[in-house]
């Protein structure tokens, strides 16, 4: 194992998109108890970078295997299918339609109701896209394929942040 | 200094040596220092058995200063030259300063950082702390006997880079090994939830004389999770007696006067505001006598006088756990600290805030350098059985400004660090071979809005092609929350030179000069000493490099064996032979810089083992 090892090689995981999240968050807590800067305070600057560097790397693994969308864009990207957002911007016209529909609900909600009512559809629609990533990538293995959906699921996730934005503005 | 020690994870490399470690919650009002002795946390009382010390210097026109209880007597008659709340200045320029004309001292502007003038000339907020922190140091020396092995010192978590330098610098002019910064509410959740071993998530409101955080964290089994935090670095106790202090002149129909009237003032109002804890009404005149002042405050008229500020408070609560994404009520305890959570209006808001009574078994003053003083202990290796883990977060966002700037966000906020984030840059024109880079920190869009921290200048990259370098610039923060800045050109794999220009702080040569005039020993007796130093440190070295070889002499080349083998000889040489610290001093760090790589890839070995031996055990 070393820095350049995957996530799921410095977590000890198979590398599938199911993952049991209370497991993941216990098996962080025993990595950063030995190789957290802390544990080596008495021993150096030399050791202390090395530990810095290595306590950096198992924070980063972690963040990316916590979020549903990182990890399946990870999985998508060590399958040889990266997400490349910025130049792949095509979508499936019926999904766009969707997206501008809940949009302009989002602008014209007035009341918390409205607002409880779209984040419902969205969490809903999260939901059935975070199904359709994992049958995907651990059942199907077909890559190209999960990486659109990871696409839409940026779509959908940048959606439930401007209905959480909103409900902030509410409060 | 590189030391070669490596031992197991927790474990001290000599169980016999205990190190004297300490926590010191350097506050804005007052100060306290705090030690592990027998297995408890106490806070260490000065000769007259008082913990508290307040952070006041003042500065006397012969040369001398009064650090603590003795400035504080001296304020009214002397305020020009006695320096409270410096804490507040730390790391800010002028313009940062709200109220600066309410301070009862003159605030000069100074590149780097706002400056006071005394009668012993202008002042860096660094030296005024560094006063208070010389002070505890020499208490814990006095009270532990012996010298201090290093001290955790505790910052507000929403202390940004610029104040937790200034913090450092402070420790260092002070002479005190800075074991760790950790951040006051994560300190005061150390000592309550060992004392009360408490499991699950827990919110600590700390309201100190001029700070405030809110943080909620995650307890299990030792480990103490930060999950956000927030809060308002110049929201305090302090900005209470202010409002109070400017009500009374209004309903007194009087006008702020002079130095020493306004520092009667606010000792008055912050005399009232305690009062107001425990009673519903005070006679003013019991507290400041000028004409006018003959009428009574309620409780009423404290709260509404100070209505904005606790609802300050409130709302950034509310932001804090919009950001851990958890309702109130999800909450199980809420622990109060700092003295300004005594006012009941504070208790009440958190009250209703979480739907449940704030925990208040601890005394709000003390628990910060408590779990300060444990964490100290833990880090010098005191407490091998201690395993204790402190994931904190960054408190606010760290950016670099881009084409007209804005921000681009580099790492968010409550990111647990450390945390190591990678960005690409690359030339606009042919040849280049310079970049220079805007790190601001902060949560909004516009540069302008956000808090500037340096600029860092890339040297020495190969000429090349427009568009065709691959620049890899790498933000580290570190479990002290600082920011470091790395980058290397990919295609060549040239290491670029950073120049750092800090938009705030001390400049190295600053602190060097102020070191410098801090020495107030006899000039032979600092040389002698600065020998024996030296030659302890070679020896210290010397040892260790050679455990080291012994273990894992086996990860060398020849060639590196060698020319490690021949710096342990030179400093052998050196140091019995020479009377020149400066001599032996350069000798031990060539060999610390010598065996900097065998350090590190000894370090490598030990965590790849404790991770491949962890998993086998879980497969």
């Amino acid at each position: 194992m070393n820095l350049q090892s995957t996530d799921f090689e410095l977590f000890g995981l198979p590398p599938r998109f199911a993952l049991d999240a209370g497991a993941l968050d216990v098996r962080w807590k025993e990595l950063q108890r030995q190789v957290h800067p802390d544990k080596f305070a008495a021993q150096g600057a030399a050791a202390q970078r090395v530990a810095m560097q290595w306590s950096a790397r198992i924070n980063e693994a972690y963040r990316r295997l916590k979020s549903p969308l990182q990890r399946a864009a990870y999985l998508c990207e060590l399958n040889g299918a990266p997400i490349d957002a910025e130049n792949n911007t095509a979508m499936p016209p019926a999904f766009l339609m969707q997206q501008m529909e809940l949009r302009e609900a989002l602008d014209d909600a007035a009341s918390a109701d409205d607002l409880e009512q779209i984040a419902s559809q969205s969490a809903s629609l999260q939901r059935d896209m975070l199904s359709k990533i994992e049958q995907q990538t651990d059942a199907e293995q077909a890559w190209p394929a999960a990486a659109q959906s990871v696409r839409a699921l940026m779509f959908l996730d940048r959606l439930a942040a401007d209905i959480d934005r909103r409900r902030d503005a509410l409060d | 200094m590189a030391l070669l020690q490596i031992s197991e994870p927790g474990q001290s490399p000599d169980p016999h040596q205990r190190r004297l470690a300490v926590g010191i919650d350097l506050g804005t009002t007052h100060s306290l220092v705090a030690a592990v002795r027998h297995g408890v946390a106490e806070c260490l009382p000065d000769a007259e058995g008082r913990v508290l010390l307040p952070s006041v210097v003042r500065y006397l026109p012969g040369g001398g200063r009064q650090i603590g209880w003795a400035a504080l007597e001296g304020a009214a008659q002397d305020a020009e030259n006695t320096i409270a709340s410096a804490k507040r200045l730390m790391g800010r320029g002028l313009a940062d300063v709200a109220h600066a004309g309410k301070l009862p001292y003159t605030l000069v502007d100074k590149p780097g950082m706002v400056a006071v003038r005394t009668v012993q000339g202008e002042k860096s907020p660094v030296e005024v702390s560094a006063e208070i922190l010389a002070t505890l140091r020499q208490r814990a020396e006095d009270s532990l006997g012996d010298d201090l092995y290093g001290a955790v010192i505790t910052v507000p978590a929403y202390f940004d880079d610029a104040q937790r330098q200034a913090t450092k610098d402070a420790a260092q002019l002070a002479g005190l090994n800075v074991l760790r910064l950790i951040n006051e509410p994560t300190a005061a959740a150390i000592a309550y939830g060992l004392d009360n071993a408490s499991e699950g998530i827990y919110a600590v409101f700390d309201l100190g004389g001029g700070t405030f955080d809110v943080s909620i964290l995650r307890l299990t089994q030792g480990v103490f999770e930060v999950i956000a935090t927030g809060g308002d670095s110049a929201l305090g106790g302090d900005d209470y007696d202010q409002a109070l202090a400017d009500w009374l002149l209004q309903r007194s129909g009087r006008t702020a006067g002079a130095a020493a009237e306004r520092a009667a003032l606010k000792t008055a109002a912050r005399a009232i505001k305690e009062a107001l804890s425990t009673t519903e009404s005070v006679a003013v005149g019991a507290f400041w006598e000028p004409a006018g002042a003959g009428f009574d405050v309620q409780r009423s008229d404290f709260e509404a006088a100070t209505a904005q500020l606790t609802g300050r408070c409130v709302a950034t609560v509310r932001q804090v756990l919009r950001d851990a994404r958890l309702r109130p009520d999800e909450v199980q305890g809420v622990v109060m600290v700092g003295g300004a959570t005594r006012m009941p209006q504070i208790r009440q808001a958190v009250a209703g805030l979480f739907g449940r009574e704030p925990l208040t078994n601890l005394n709000p003053d003390e628990v910060v350098a408590l779990g300060a003083a444990i964490s100290a202990n833990q880090l010098a290796g005191n407490d091998a059985a201690g395993d204790l883990l402190l994931l904190d977060v960054i408190p606010l966002s760290l950016g670099i400004e881009t084409m007209g700037g804005l921000v681009e966000r580099i790492v968010p906020r409550n990111q647990t660090i450390p945390t190591a984030m990678a960005q690409d840059f690359t030339t606009y024109k042919d040849g280049q071979t310079a970049l220079a880079l805007h790190v601001v920190q902060g949560e909004r869009d516009l540069v302008q809005d956000c808090r500037s921290l340096a600029r860092f200048e890339l040297r020495g990259i190969p000429p090349m092609a427009a568009g065709a370098a691959r620049i890899r610039v790498t933000f580290t923060v570190d479990a002290d929350g600082l920011l470091h800045v790395g980058a290397r050109e990919q295609i060549s794999g040239v290491e670029a030179q950073i120049d750092v220009k800090p938009s705030y702080g001390l400049a190295d040569d600053d602190i060097a000069r102020m070191l410098q005039e801090s020495f107030t020993t006899a000039e032979a007796d600092v040389a002698a000493r600065a020998l024996v130093e030296a030659r302890v440190e070679a020896d210290r070295m010397l040892l260790a490099t050679q455990s080291a070889l012994e273990a894992d002499g086996a990860l060398l080349a020849p060639q590196e064996r060698a020319d490690i083998d021949a710096l342990m000889l030179s400093l052998r040489a050196i140091a019995a032979n020479s009377e020149d610290a400066a001599a032996i001093e350069a000798a031990t760090k060539a060999l610390a810089q010598g065996t900097e790589a065998f350090a590190a890839a000894r370090m490598n070995a030990s965590i790849q083992k404790a991770l491949s031996g962890k998993n086998v055990s879980t497969l």
